[in-house]
């Protein structure tokens, strides 16, 4: 059952990626998660929300949006932009991948984000933008 | 962040604190880099006990010091993380390039001599 419910949405400044963390570790609050949980739901969208600034956007501006929804026992984030989108999912998500070797990317962003919440669903199209979905469940 | 330069050893301890995200990453990387440079430095040590949150930017960071000072034959060493923190460390394979450590005197004992 739906417990509660939110969307914020700003400008892809650097320093809007703090911000989004506050926001998530905010909402969760209400279920109690322990610090591990708090942690590892700031750090995913933290990695989501600094993907769809430096990769979505680059140096174009425009608007990251991040919802969420709080069930019984787990929460779900989506963070959207609408950039240039991904067109290789699968290659994106690989542990080390990164589609910008040039500058000091890991390419470990998916991958953390796959660690640290309990499932992770990206839906991309190439010029519209994407759309990161992650589930984590709060045990009680 | 705080850089302490110990000259006899040719190494930068750079203090880092509080959170180290893409926001911040930019404007440390460039002052380790300036440091390197200036100091004629060649190891490097992230002193990570003040850090309260990192994410694969961190990991960035530290790889891109790894790539620079072994190029000039000198090693990086991180200490005091937390284990949030040293969680993302190993998952990214950081401690095949890096020495990761619980205090200074563990990474460089050269430098932790004079520490
Ligand atoms: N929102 C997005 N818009 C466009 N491309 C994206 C987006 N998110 C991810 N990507 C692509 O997927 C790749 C892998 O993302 P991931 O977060 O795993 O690594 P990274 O961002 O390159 O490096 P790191 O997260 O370790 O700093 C990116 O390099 C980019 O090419
Ligand atoms: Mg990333």
């Amino acid at each position: 059952m739906l417990r509660n419910s939110m969307k914020t949405e700003f400008a892809n400044r650097s320093d809007n990626e703090r911000f989004a963390r506050s926001v998530a570790a905010a909402f969760v609050i209400d279920l109690d998660p322990t610090v591990d949980e708090l942690t590892e739901i700031k750090t995913a969208v933290s990695e989501a929300v600094t993907n769809a600034i430096i990769h979505g956007y680059e140096d174009r501006e425009g608007v990251v949006s991040v919802e969420g929804k709080l069930y019984e026992d787990s929460v779900e984030f989506t963070v959207s932009d609408s950039g240039v989108g991904i067109p290789d999912i699968d290659r994106a998500r690989e542990p080390l991948f990164t589609g910008k070797p040039e500058t000091e990317r890991s390419g470990m962003g998916f991958t953390i984000m796959e660690a640290f919440m309990d499932s992770v669903e990206v839906e991309s199209a190439v010029g519209k933008g994407t759309k990161v979905r992650m589930v984590k469940k709060i045990s009680r | 962040m705080e850089l302490i330069f110990y000259g006899k050893y040719r190494a930068l301890v750079a203090r880092l604190n509080g959170e180290l995200d893409h926001h911040i990453a930019d404007s440390v990387r460039e002052e380790i880099d300036r440091e390197l440079e200036r100091t004629g430095a060649v190891n490097v040590a992230f002193d990570f006990r003040h850090v309260t949150f990192m994410d694969s930017s961190g990991i960035g960071v530290v790889m891109g010091r790894y790539r620079k000072v072994t190029a000039l034959g000198g090693r990086v060493a991180v200490f005091g993380a937390s284990e949030a923190v040293k969680r993302i460390m190993r998952m990214s394979g950081l401690e095949r390039f890096t020495v990761i450590a619980d205090k200074l005197e563990d990474c460089f004992e050269e430098v932790a001599a004079d520490a």
